[in-house]
């Protein structure tokens, strides 16, 4: 099953949508996405939000990636904030006991507008 | 009466969402919530991956065996492969308080199995034997509750 993942630069930082299912074959591919990204954007940006909502499941693979997302962010200063995540991604960081790491919104719209 | 599926897949990620995709059918059809069924299946997918990762070396030309056993009290799977045998005192779970990528599969699978057996025994690879209670087997509790 293949990942897609489409980015926008927004006012209030660059937001990364991911469609489709993060596993061991398709969670190697987002570091590469995302670099691609970063050179890819127009202007500087503070902080990165990660739409999930079009992620249906997502296994430890998953988890350790945005990890390294957010560890690479914290040497940045960039803000990093997950949203809309579906069930089955909320049961993986419930298990993983992440969900207190991580900047978790229900949507993209209260991830954007909530102060720093 | 206690029926069995096996299903065979190549020692590549790519097939495990096929192994997902067949199970999640089967777990809600046995009685497991919706929750219960995500969970199974991440479980599985983790063992699957473990495979593929340290067993085989990501080595694509071997095999992937399923077994489930259901129908009865409890959902037994077997994961069956040919590889590398790892060594059993190495295998825990890691503490979840390090916010580190990785090692988070063993945690998974011990968090959501009632019982998870490393057979290094045969002649070569590993049989992981994982055992879930069902939820009418559970005193007090109604098939589908979370």
């Amino acid at each position: 099953m293949k990942l897609d993942m489409t980015t926008e630069l927004m006012a209030s930082g660059l937001v990364v949508r991911l469609q489709g299912d993060v596993d061991m074959n398709t969670s190697r591919d987002i570091p590469c996405l995302l670099d691609k990204a970063f050179a890819q954007a127009t202007a500087p940006f503070k902080a990165l939000f990660i739409d999930l909502s079009g992620v249906r499941y997502m296994d430890s693979s998953g988890i350790a990636t945005l990890v390294e997302i957010l560890q690479q962010c914290g040497k940045t200063g960039t803000r990093l904030r997950l949203c809309a995540l579906s069930p089955s991604v909320r049961d993986v960081f419930e298990l993983a006991r992440l969900g207190s790491v991580f900047q978790i919104y229900p949507t993209l719209d209260e991830a954007s507008q909530h102060g720093d | 009466m206690i029926q069995t599926m096996t299903l065979v897949v190549p020692s590549h990620p790519r097939y495990l969402c096929v192994i997902r995709s067949a199970l999640q059918p089967l777990l809600l059809d046995e009685g497991f919530s919706e929750k219960e069924a995500r969970t199974i299946v991440l479980a599985i997918d983790e063992a699957c991956s473990n495979i593929i990762k340290y067993a085989y070396e990501q080595d694509s030309s071997k095999t992937i065996a399923m077994t489930l056993h259901f129908g009865g009290e409890t959902l037994t799977v077997e994961l069956k492969d040919t590889g590398k045998k790892p060594d059993l005192a190495k295998i825990t779970p890691r503490k979840l308080d390090e916010i580190r990528p990785g090692g988070l599969g063993t945690h998974f699978i011990s968090s959501v199995f009632d019982t998870v057996t490393y057979d290094t025994s045969g002649a070569e690879g590993t049989l992981l034997t994982l055992i879930k209670l069902k939820p009418a087997a559970e005193p007090g509790r109604l098939p589908h509750e979370t």
